[in-house]
């Protein structure tokens, strides 16, 4: 409270109680000081510049999102002649069904569920007995293994389209995996980001609890199973959801991959949606299509953005 | 690589406690824990072998082959040679680098700036951050076809209207051969500028507040802590950033294939485009071997940038 005597005049009930708030004690303080906020042009400032902020990013943020629910469900007409209309003629809830049962939307919809969870297993799999390898087991080879993973994340994924269509195309030995989700499972799950988070989680955690886990007789499943994945479940839950996020938004390989279009999923099959469904109903089945991410978004939203600012760090 | 390890230099390897007198047979390799190591390790072995090394050596051997996908025949440089001698190669070059350089110069300063605002923001920092995101959440090609929607050259096309509130004519958008590309820029950089802006809003919270103090207690106005505190600690996430956007948009592919396919005019060919164009889309057969030598070309310029990438966070990483 030191701060109230050095403020001229009397402080009016408001600057009051924004003192109060500002004397918090203010642990992330940012670029501005507590002094900066009290002087008038920069309260000013600070005021209008959220509100333009905050506007803006209703704006561009969620507003393409809120046009396109209100387009699934109004009709073609209104959407292509006053597209900007905040209040549609008529509601029109058919364009939904319309989409769902007769451009099938329901079934890809489901392939999307499938091919998500599917490549959240495998993934979660190949990253969790692989980082347990290379950081808690760690045999002699651990180290070229970890080399030749990592070195991985140098090599744009660009140079592997091709040849790594042939080999799920036609693979050198079994059959081939066009149309099969393994196709789009096993190349996505040689993820060495996702094995590199986990591993360096995995680093993190405290070896005497393994030493002792071990003199009690418990071998390597067990203790990855027993300690070492309950120790891990944030850093599971932040993999889980880059996963099933880079799952539903990616297009080009499952295109590639799932030629048939009773397999594909509704990301791969919009376009064509597209091209050969009338507006509505082909805004309405966008709308479906983002209907998962957004659940999940608003579902896991601190740990989406937690995983978002990780992925930086870790990057960075 | 070493330096992601940093904590083996200080724990000692747990192996150094197994027994002192090392049976080196296979009963003793097994009764070490050995077999189960590796059986831990081999879904990762196996799915890196086939889907990502052996495809990585694959590459550099087919761009030196002629192959239907049955058979295959040595052709030394002359898949290189047609790629090279491709009239659309230049064009396509130049498509992306220009796509590059509009990204760079609209879509990689506005995370930065909008990520300074919102930091000082004290309520609601969550509600600032979730909408920032949330077009990053929208799947590709759902807002490649919802923006397609919103570029409609017709006077009541979405953002024509918008612009005709202030009072500028309709404009053709993607239909254009020179507006192409910007629309393409503009739909790229609202995809993406949410990811940026929680990465820099990450980094914001790790500069350390008493360099501020500090900063004022020298006199140092608000610009001036952002221009001398706030932006040199950022330098580290800044270049990490630059190169990672230029190592992403060198491999646009997903806009100009479902906004134009590379229209109006060739003027959104990208030499990704190029590569699938070559490989999936040509109707005498795959050209495989021309397409795996332009993504032979074009990795071998991004290694390069990558290289840099990891250079410069090693550095910042150690401080």
């Amino acid at each position: 409270m030191t701060t109230l005597t050095r403020l001229p005049g009397r402080p009016s009930f408001r600057a009051r109680r924004r003192l109060e708030a500002a004397s918090e004690p203010d642990v992330e303080r940012g670029i501005l000081s507590p002094h900066d906020r009290r002087r008038r042009p920069v309260k000013v400032g600070q005021v209008l510049s959220h509100v333009l902020l905050l506007g803006g990013l209703v704006v561009v943020g969620l507003g393409p999102l809120l046009w396109l629910a209100k387009a699934a469900i109004s009709t073609t007409q209104d959407t292509i002649q006053y597209p900007l209309q905040f209040w549609p003629s008529g509601i029109d809830w058919a364009n939904l069904e319309q989409a769902w049962v007769d451009v099938e939307v329901g079934k890809y919809f489901f392939n999307t569920i499938a091919l998500a969870l599917g490549q959240l297993v495998v993934g979660l799999v190949i990253a969790t007995s692989g980082a347990y390898v290379l950081a808690i087991l760690r045999p002699a080879y651990a180290r070229v293994l970890q080399a030749a993973v990592l070195a991985t994340l140098f090599v744009p994924s660009v140079v592997l389209l091709v040849p790594l269509f042939i080999t799920v195309a036609r693979p050198p030995f079994g059959p081939s995996l066009l149309n099969n989700y393994l196709g789009v499972w096993l190349p996505t799950a040689a993820n060495a980001f996702n094995i590199l988070i986990v591993k360096r989680f995995f680093d993190s955690l405290p070896q005497e609890v393994f030493e002792a886990a071990k003199t009690d007789g418990a071998g390597p499943v067990r203790v990855f199973w027993s300690i070492v994945l309950p120790m891990s479940r944030p850093i599971l839950g932040v993999v889980s959801v880059f996963i099933v996020i880079a799952s539903l938004k990616d297009y080009l390989w499952p295109k590639l991959v799932l030629t048939d279009a009773a397999v594909q999923p509704l990301g791969v099959r919009l376009p064509n949606i597209q091209s050969q469904t009338e507006l509505d109903v082909t805004l309405a089945s966008l709308a479906i299509a983002t209907i998962i991410p957004v659940v999940l978004f608003l579902l896991f939203q601190r740990l989406i953005l937690r995983g978002a600012g990780l992925g930086g760090a870790v990057k960075g | 690589m070493t330096v992601l390890d940093d904590r083996r230099t200080v724990a000692p390897p747990v192996r150094q406690h197994a027994p002192r007198r090392r049976d080196r047979s296979i009963r003793g390799w097994v009764r070490r824990g050995g077999l189960v190591t590796l059986l831990f390790a081999l879904p990762m072995i196996l799915v890196f072998a086939i889907y990502s090394w052996w495809p990585i050596l694959q590459s550099i051997w087919m761009s030196f082959q002629k192959t239907n996908l049955i058979t295959y025949q040595f052709v030394g440089f002359d898949n290189f040679v047609n790629v090279l001698s491709d009239p659309l190669l230049g064009r396509a070059v130049l498509n992306t680098l220009y796509f590059a350089l509009l990204a760079l110069v609209f879509g990689f300063p506005l995370p930065i700036f909008m990520a300074v605002l919102m930091s000082e923001v004290k309520r609601m920092k969550g509600l600032y951050s979730a909408l920032a995101y949330l077009p990053v959440i929208v799947p590709p090609v759902v807002a490649v076809l919802l923006w397609k929607f919103f570029y409609s050259a017709a006077p009541t096309g979405v953002f024509n209207t918008i612009i005709g509130w202030f009072g500028i004519p309709p404009q053709p958008w993607i239909q254009d051969a020179t507006q192409a590309m910007p629309s393409l820029v503009l739909e790229a950089t609202w995809a993406a500028a949410g990811g940026s802006i929680i990465i820099y809003l990450a980094a914001l919270l790790a500069v350390p507040p008493e360099l501020y103090d500090a900063a004022e207690v020298d006199g140092a106005s608000i610009w001036r802590k952002i221009w001398h505190v706030t932006l040199p600690q950022l330098r580290g996430v800044i270049f990490v950033m630059l190169i990672l956007q230029i190592i992403a948009t060198a491999q646009v592919f997903l806009e100009p294939y479902l906004f134009t396919g590379g229209g109006p005019n060739n003027a959104t060919v990208t030499v990704l485009l190029l590569i699938y164009r070559y490989a999936f889309e040509n109707s005498l057969g795959g050209k495989y071997g021309e397409a795996t030598a332009l993504s032979v070309m074009l990795a071998l310029f991004l290694a390069a940038a990558s290289f840099l990438y990891f250079k410069a966070t090693e550095k910042w990483s150690t401080n």
